[in-house]
């Protein structure tokens, strides 16, 4: 009966590895290609490079202009989520904690947004912000503002359940104004609900392509935007392409074993609820 | 009293704002998009043409191909991918040694966006296949994205492989939760490793199913990047799904008033999705 068990572990642990190379094989594939020249990949696209170089490296990094349009992309995400996390708390202690007919109306239309899918909205959108003169990187960190609210607001709003009242009623007795009470008794609770709302929120802001393309000028490309100019250029140049891809994809590889806890619970807590 | 109603909208105003502006007004400002034609030019007023757009729509035959691609590619990948989620929630929950860094990997395309990891599998489909269909002789694997039907399967393991590992996080949240003691009491009664995952533990992980089947449906529906950077909709069209098909309607034909009714009809299909899926989610909590 053990030994039994004992060999079904070690199947199961082989194939769950052999799973996991099968996962990574992709992005084995674009590493060791990105080492090579145009003719050695051709000839060998499997095998690790004969005699890694770097060219392909040095050049996408110019060309996707890295640094800045990393720049762009940190502080497009990051302001991003400072405001969604900040706000959405606010306004879903606000409705939690005044049960009114308006509260449920406006609760009922942060949930209702969550059912529209962008391209639903975009044409208007894009209309409405080119009148204000606002197509460019703030008026897009208030439209993720706007699309990321509804999740977050609702997450906020299910874990503001779970705080009793008596700890409001506690600071208003001490004279704590709702501000101060929010600020000072209420936020620090919401913490661990407000990392799974900063997360999930990273995830697609960090990686939104469409939004960008049609706000975002000149200068002032994410990420995903830039690779997707420098892939229309250099469409047949794999090598230095899967370079540039590397090179995007390290950030997020950095951050993801750094967090790699909180990130894969917050997506199942975001997940489950 | 006053002042704390003046409280409550201060703590409302910022999100508030930013939800009417970004998405209810647009939302029904693009219904009225929906029955007018215009070119997208800003100095140009839109013509109101009444239900125009939606009639020419029942017989437009990149939109309905659209929509029946959208359709069966859902379909295929929410089986697929609940099926593979579900088979590494299962090994990854078992107690072997490398649990959590299988997880880890398992989990990691889904933080790679979807542009990002098409591009990755273009050159896997086009130039990793082509090596491996010479090396073994196997015609196959050849030309994959050049054909409707290769480009379809492409989409889909470029997509299985991706979302996989996110339905396997929720399948292991609810995994976790079953209780030992059940687990036990099968083994004391000699139920075999099938047996326990027939009887005991798919009829306590239904709810997951619910769950994953629906968000991996509206997933499906909702999907762009991959598809324009994988597949580009080509060849000749036959690989494009519905929220590419509007992407183009509106930003490279310029006919918005079109391409808002192609978008009314596919806010309707994914509310009547993500709709069912709430009933659902409430009727299991019911039975529980």
């Amino acid at each position: 009966m053990k030994k039994k068990k004992t060999t079904g572990r070690i199947v199961l642990e082989i194939v769950g590895i052999l799973l996991a190379l099968l996962w990574l094989s992709p992005f084995y594939i674009m590493l060791v290609n990105a080492f090579k020249t145009k003719r050695e990949m051709f000839e060998n696209t499997l095998a690790p490079p004969q005699e890694p170089i770097f060219a392909n490296f040095v050049q996408a990094f110019q060309e996707l202009d890295f640094l800045r349009t990393f720049f762009n992309s940190f502080l497009i995400t990051s302001l991003s989520i400072v405001c969604i996390v900040f706000f959405s708390a606010m306004a879903a202690y606000a409705l939690s904690r005044n049960k009114s007919k308006v509260s449920g109306l406006i609760f009922f239309l942060f949930v209702a947004s969550m059912l529209i899918p962008f391209q639903s909205v975009m044409i208007p959108l894009v209309k409405i912000f080119s009148e204000l003169q606002s197509l460019n990187k703030w008026g897009l960190i208030f439209m993720y503002i706007g699309f990321g609210s509804g999740l977050s607001l609702f997450l906020y709003h299910g874990a503001l359940k779970n705080i009793p009242l008596s700890l409001d009623e506690a600071a208003k007795i001490d004279g704590a104004t709702k501000w101060q009470t929010f600020w000072h008794v209420i936020f620090p609770l919401l913490r661990p609900i407000g990392v799974t709302v900063a997360i999930l929120n990273v995830i697609w802001i960090w990686n939104d392509f469409l939004l960008p393309s049609l706000v975002l000028g000149q200068g002032d490309e994410t990420i995903p935007l830039k690779l997707f100019l420098f892939f229309g250029q250099y469409t047949k140049q794999w090598t230095l392409a899967l370079a540039g891809l590397t090179i995007s994809i390290i950030p997020v590889i950095i951050g993801y074993f750094i967090a790699q806890r909180h990130i894969i619970k917050g997506v199942s807590d975001g997940a489950v609820k | 009293m006053k002042t704390k109603n003046i409280m409550y909208w201060v703590f409302i105003a910022p999100v508030l704002a930013a939800l009417l502006i970004v998405v209810v007004v647009p939302f029904i400002w693009g219904i009225y998009y929906s029955l007018t034609e215009w070119s997208g030019d800003m100095a140009q007023t839109p013509v109101f043409t009444g239900f125009d757009n939606y009639k020419s729509l029942m017989s437009d035959p990149t939109f309905l191909s659209a929509l029946w691609f959208t359709f069966k590619y859902a379909i295929v990948t929410v089986i697929i991918i609940n099926v593979v989620g579900f088979s590494l929630a299962l090994i990854v929950t078992s107690y072997i040694k490398s649990k959590n860094l299988l997880r880890t990997i398992f989990f990691m395309p889904n933080l790679i966006g979807g542009l990002i990891l098409g591009f990755i599998w273009q050159f896997i489909f086009t130039n990793i296949f082509n090596a491996l269909g010479e090396l073994m002789g196997v015609e196959m694997l050849q030309g994959w994205l050049a054909t409707p039907a290769t480009g379809f399967w492409g989409l889909v393991i470029l997509h299985v492989w991706q979302m996989a590992g996110y339905i396997m996080i929720i399948y292991i949240a609810y995994l976790q939760s079953i209780p030992d003691e059940l687990l036990e009491a099968a083994d004391m009664d000699g139920a075999s490793y099938f047996q326990k995952l027939k009887n005991v533990v798919m009829p306590l992980v239904a709810p997951a199913f619910t769950v994953s089947m629906f968000l991996t449906l509206s997933g499906a529906f909702k999907i762009y990047d991959q598809n324009l950077s994988l597949t580009g909709g080509g060849p000749g069209g036959t690989t494009k799904m519905i929220a590419m098909d509007i992407v183009d309607t509106a930003f490279a034909m310029n006919t918005m008033g079109l391409a808002q009714a192609k978008a009314v009809i596919f806010f309707i299909i994914v509310a009547i999705l993500s709709l069912t899926q709430v009933y659902y989610n409430k009727k299991k909590e019911v039975e529980l």
